[in-house]
């Protein structure tokens, strides 16, 4: 894996040097830990797509007057094990300048430390836990949205379409994730001033949700909001729809998974959830991303775009630092990141150090996440 | 409140099904086959493949549920049978039903891999056609055809206990297998005969469940396992009718306890009210209080 990036990173310096580049450039070198094998391989694979493309777009642009940046990609296996091994390589051996990554909010709770100890800046680029991440030190950036970040925005967008004053709400309370996104949408109904007409529980064994459906259907709610991871996402879509349930579905990033189509079928076609990816969107920055993936014969997705931002934030952190391309010329120029056209929309940090942009609102429709406009 | 009795009793058919089975292997040989819930889970597995195959669902239950009876009989020789001269058979055969729940389950693993699948899209007919309005509620054909299913397996079964010479047989060795031997009933052939049926009934069972939640994974059996064995208790250990009537009765209280408190107290309320119950009346709603049923 890592060589074949290397070996793509050469072509690209060599044709850099062919197309006349005149003097040496500085090489930067960014080590990006991702989950190429494991459990969240999927998301590694669009992941690693995303960087290399942006490294190649960068320096071929000539945006970074004298420094050419080299990405060393590694797999942290979806482990926290393997997650250490990697960060420690990147930060002792390779000697990198950043790191991008890891793909699991799992694996960064316990890599990213590593990193804030040397001293090495981390941009996530797919963590989306609210707490724990960036909170580890001033070294951890992230361009990913969390949940909090995501769900209220794409609630307020399902009410402009819908116009609900009521809601009916479940969760699975066995669960953090599942949790703390039912955290977030309780104070964003709130928030929207809408009334909540009923609240259930269910734990992930479950495979019958037929009662807290029937309840909570029965308090004649205007819209389901569900947080559920997305196996038992399917079964809570399926079973709501037999109970004659056809208005619309709102979930947590759980439900972004195309295994929610696969196992729900036709009972999935309008729920809606959120996403960091707006990938309709005519911003010239998205565009241009979706070009350069189409010339690598690449289907992107919502990680390829975070991944391709990543490196975009990296870029400009070392544009806005003169040119210099340090440990902490980088953590300086991440300090003044504002307005940066990215796929995902105008991009800055904010005083978290987590990335701030528009998320946008998508439907199953015909079987496909269609974005909402 | 149409629908909530309608969603319990649909609840209720499924553990009364898979506790049936459970019941039955505990009324003749007083030992609590642990490794129904990993042959509930094949069968739906195998059931899966045959309609991916294009075989007619109508024709892979009952594959599917001869299949769960073969492995009923194999799982008898090889779990139980080498087991039953040893005094301390009960525990012995606890144990070793155990095991073979963990080998049949990491081998479903190895095989479907560790991830929720369903039944292909039009097995079963879905959406609003396939639906009509009953007691103020929705209820789908196939719920219904689960409800009914699940009685004319306890009808059947019952017939076959009580009115058959295999029955008749498999209710002397539960008795007693001494004196079934000494009048020349073949114990071994009684037994493989209730696994047999047993397993076959877990693995309708399963193959329903399949049907109706299309959450089909290896693991599958953990939710339905403890309930399961509520409920033979519930009903009095080994009997039949009390382990339809607590199936069903355990599906009511859940869902009416999480439609009025909320799915957290589901459980807390229906195993304090089983623990409450045991206090009160401990051999059960059926159950005999000094002799034992097949």
């Amino acid at each position: 894996m890592r060589l074949a990036g290397r070996i793509s990173l050469f072509f690209a310096a060599a044709s850099l040097l062919l197309t006349g580049s005149a003097r040496a450039a500085t090489v930067v070198k960014i080590g990006a830990a991702l989950s190429l094998t494991g459990p969240a391989a999927a998301y590694g694979a669009q992941q690693k797509a995303g960087i290399l493309a942006a490294v190649d777009e960068i320096n071929k642009s000539g945006r970074l007057k004298g420094v050419k940046l080299e990405a060393i990609i590694e797999d942290d296996a979806s482990t926290k094990e393997q997650g250490i091994a990697v960060f420690q390589r990147f930060i002792n051996k390779d000697k990198v300048s950043a790191i991008i990554g890891p793909t699991l909010s799992n694996t960064a709770t316990a890599a990213d430390p590593l990193a804030q100890g040397a001293k090495v800046p981390v941009v996530a680029i797919s963590n989306t836990l609210p707490k724990g991440i960036t909170d580890i030190g001033p070294y951890i950036w992230r361009v990913s949205l969390t949940e909090a970040q995501v769900i209220p925005s794409a609630l307020k967008a399902a009410q402009a379409k819908f116009g609900f004053k009521r809601a009916a709400v479940l969760y699975g309370n066995d669960d953090a994730f599942t949790q703390g996104g039912y955290g977030v949408m309780k104070s964003a109904l709130e928030a929207m001033g809408t009334t909540t007409v009923g609240t259930q529980t269910f734990a992930k064994p479950d495979k019958d949700y037929t009662a807290q459906l029937t309840a909570l259907l029965a308090a004649k709610p205007e819209i389901l909001v569900v947080s559920a991871l997305v196996e038992n996402a399917s079964g809570i879509v399926t079973q709501a729809r037999q109970l004659g349930w056809q208005g619309p579905i709102f979930g947590g990033n759980g439900f972004n998974s195309p295994k929610l189509m696969s196992n729900a079928g036709p009972a999935a076609e309008g729920v809606y959830v959120g996403t960091a990816w707006n990938k309709p969107s005519t911003d010239a920055a998205n565009l241009a991303f979706q070009k350069a993936m189409a010339d690598r014969k690449h289907d992107p997705d919502q990680f390829c775009a975070q991944a391709y931002t990543g490196v975009l934030a990296i870029a400009e952190a070392i544009k806005l630092s003169g040119g210099k391309g340090g440990r902490e010329d980088i953590r300086a120029g991440f300090l003044k990141v504002k307005g940066l056209p990215t796929p995902l929309g105008t991009f800055a940090f904010n005083k978290d150090r987590d990335g701030e942009h528009s998320a946008a609102l998508q439907v199953v429709k015909d079987g496909k996440f269609q974005i909402v406009k | 409140m149409g629908q909530q009795v309608i969603n319990g009793l649909f609840l209720g058919s499924i553990y009364a099904l898979f506790a049936l089975g459970y019941t039955l292997v505990f009324g003749v040989l007083d030992i609590l086959n642990l490794a129904h819930a990993a042959v509930f889970m094949v069968a739906t597995f195998v059931a899966v493949a045959l309609v991916g195959h294009g075989l007619d669902i109508l024709l892979a239950l009952p594959l599917a549920v001869l299949f769960a009876g073969l492995l009923g009989l194999v799982l008898e020789r090889v779990a139980f049978r080498p087991l039953r001269a040893r005094t301390d058979s009960n525990i012995a055969g606890l144990i070793s039903s155990l095991a073979a729940a963990t080998i049949i389950e990491a081998v479903a693993l190895e095989i479907w891999g560790p991830n929720i699948t369903r039944f292909p899209f039009g097995t079963m007919p879905e959406g609003p056609a396939s639906q009509f309005q009953l007691l103020g509620g929705t209820v789908s054909r196939l719920q219904l055809t689960i409800i009914a299913v699940a009685v004319l397996l306890f009808l059947v079964l019952t017939w076959l206990v009580k009115g058959t010479r295999l029955g008749r047989e498999v209710r002397a060795v539960a008795e007693s297998p001494r004196s079934a031997r000494v009048l020349g009933v073949n114990v071994d052939r009684a037994i493989a005969a209730a696994f047999f049926i047993s397993s076959a009934l877990g693995g309708a069972a399963g193959v329903l469940y399949g049907l109706a939640f299309n959450s089909i994974s290896p693991d599958m059996g953990h939710g339905v396992e403890l309930k399961g064995l509520a409920v033979i208790v519930l009903g009095g250990m080994g009997s039949m009718p009390g382990a339809v009537l607590a199936g069903f009765a355990l599906g009511l209280t859940e869902v009416f306890v999480v439609a009025n408190l909320g799915g957290s107290w589901r459980d807390v309320i229906s195993f304090a009210g089983l623990f409450l119950f045991l206090v009160l009346r401990p051999r059960g709603l059926m159950g005999a209080a000094a002799t034992r049923e097949a």
